[in-house]
């Protein structure tokens, strides 16, 4: 048994590195998708994933990095969403889906210029979980810190604008200058992410352990830890998984943080319909208690 | 330092679109006024003029002697429905606190009097029966109380309010009218967006819109059968 779990990550370095990888990535998605998850950002955080699109298949036909390409990717989506919504007076969903398809679309038309457009295209979409790099890893370990700084410093007018932009502004916090440092922490959350789980799935990593942590904590902080807990647990289930069953690993680990969330929303469920019935129940025993409460 | 606020041919609006035109107040420290007038009548439109978070179409208008939004540690805004009162997983304690952020800005680090200041906080309102429970569990009038309180640990010397009283039953909005009473005694003015004409019983100053300043001045002089008849197309059972 301890071989079927840990045998092959003592046994192969490629599997360490992606499970070092997937850490990594799982606890920058947690610090960022909890405040995506509270302001409500999960189509901008989509539309980011897939605005890289054409900055990584550039850098790809080019030979430079794909990270590089990603944050010019990312940098054109941010400035595009807010250049369309405040100069044409239309709603943040239909600039970010314009958007949105429209850099799909880009990053599908280069890919197809590249000799092997089929794997360039797959690569981006699903990740390459198995084939990080100690750079890579750096690179990671640098977004964590940086994303982890940006929400320390900013978490108070973070928080406020998950209630309310008035709250936030006429708390002398600066409305457009926060919610534009919140898409540059998901931003580079992104760039950070998609080598390992894919342009395509790194809105799953971002959306769905914090989705967990939100079902059960009552503070910032426990949602942020259960997140990054959800998020290592499912690196950990899906990379062991991809092993065992061969199956696509990004596309596991995406998949187990799905079903964690399932799971957990199930239990959540049922203790609430046994509280619910065990408040009938006590209704029934004492009506008196409640006949007191009404005088 | 000037401690009141001056509107004087004021035009309020979106864009470059006014709204309410020709807006003429003074509120002195302790004072009530009460924006009464139907949806899309302007009331709204006009607390966000004061609060900052629109731009004064034309006309002047200064609150505590300054331009709207520049002392937020002085002026709290309670906006109408907070966006994510339904889905927001936090406790009520925490999100009161939130109110002290004003003060403290990015980075200072709360203190022990802030702690106190939203227990008290809590304890006028009764937000302290649920301070654990996570704010979407909670019912609309509960949740009311909860950003009411965080409105007042803000401890401000203005308090704009947009419909305060919305989703409470009659206990709520008695409860709401009193901590308002309370305010003013400490020399807080208060500007009250409402619907209920009760809400305007003990203002100082009430102004009835509908996309005009229709009438202006205590409750009896701007709740006058004419004005509500101009305002509303009825008048109030005597």
């Amino acid at each position: 048994m301890v071989d079927f779990l840990l045998g092959p990550f003592a046994d192969n370095e490629f599997l360490r590195q992606s499970l070092m990888a997937g850490i990594l990535v799982a606890c920058i998605c947690a610090v960022a998708g909890t405040f995506v998850v509270l302001r409500g950002l999960a189509f901008v955080g989509d539309a980011l994933a897939h605005g890289v699109v054409p900055g990584v298949a550039t850098a790809t036909l080019l030979g430079v990095s794909g990270i590089f390409g990603a944050a010019i990717g990312a940098i054109v989506m941010m400035t595009g969403v807010a250049l369309v919504s405040r100069r044409f007076r239309m709603s943040s969903d239909t600039s970010i889906g314009l958007l949105f398809v429209g850099m799909l679309a880009l990053g599908v038309i280069i890919t197809s210029r590249s000799s092997s457009f089929s794997g360039d295209i797959t690569e981006i979409l699903f990740g390459e979980v198995l084939g990080i790099s100690d750079a890579d890893l750096w690179w990671q370990a640098v977004a964590l810190m940086v994303v982890g700084a940006i929400a320390w410093v900013c978490r108070r007018p973070f928080l406020l604008l998950s209630i309310d932009e008035g709250l936030a502004q006429t708390s002398g916090f600066s409305v457009h200058r926060y919610h534009n440092m919140m898409l540059g922490m998901v931003a580079l959350t992104v760039v950070a992410s998609f080598q390992t789980v894919g342009t395509l799935l790194v809105l799953g990593m971002l959306i769905a352990p914090a989705a967990t942590g939100v079902l059960f904590a009552r503070r910032v902080s426990t949602v942020m830890l259960t997140a990054a807990g959800v998020g290592i647990l499912s690196t950990y289930v899906g990379l062991l998984l991809s092993y065992h069953a061969d199956l696509a690993a990004g596309a596991s680990i995406i998949l187990v943080t799905v079903l964690i969330f399932a799971l957990c929303a199930i239990v959540v469920e049922i203790q609430r319909w046994r509280g619910h019935r065990k408040d009938i129940h006590h209704d029934h025993e004492q009506p008196h208690i409640h006949a007191q409460v009404h005088l | 330092m000037s401690a009141n606020i001056i509107a004087s041919s004021l035009a309020v609006g979106y864009g470059h679109r006014p709204i309410v035109s020709d807006i003429d107040f003074v509120l002195e420290p302790g004072a009530l006024m009460v924006l009464i007038g139907s949806n899309g009548s302007g009331k709204s439109t006009l607390l966000k003029t004061l609060a900052g978070l629109l731009t004064a179409q034309s006309g002047s208008v200064h609150v505590l002697g300054d331009v709207p939004g520049a002392q937020p540690a002085r002026v709290a805004y309670l906006p109408q429905h907070p966006v994510s009162s339904h889905t927001l997983p936090l406790r009520v304690r925490d999100v009161v606190a939130m109110g002290r952020f004003a003060h403290r800005g990015l980075m200072r680090r709360t203190t022990t009097r802030d702690a106190s200041i939203v227990s008290d906080v809590m304890k006028r309102t009764g937000a302290d029966a649920f301070s654990t429970l996570p704010l979407r569990d909670l019912s609309g009038g509960q949740q009311q109380r909860t950003h009411l309180s965080q409105v007042l640990v803000r401890e401000a010397e203005v308090l704009l309010l947009d419909e305060p009283t919305a989703g409470l039953d009659v206990s709520g909005r008695r409860a709401v009218a009193d901590l308002i009473l309370q305010e003013r005694s400490r020399g807080v003015i208060v500007v009250m967006a409402t619907h209920e004409l009760d809400d305007a019983e003990t203002a100082d100053l009430v102004m009835l819109l509908a996309q005009r300043v229709v009438a202006q001045g205590t409750p009896a002089q701007a709740l006058s059968d004419a004005a509500l008849r101009a305002c509303f197309g009825f008048t109030q059972p005597h």
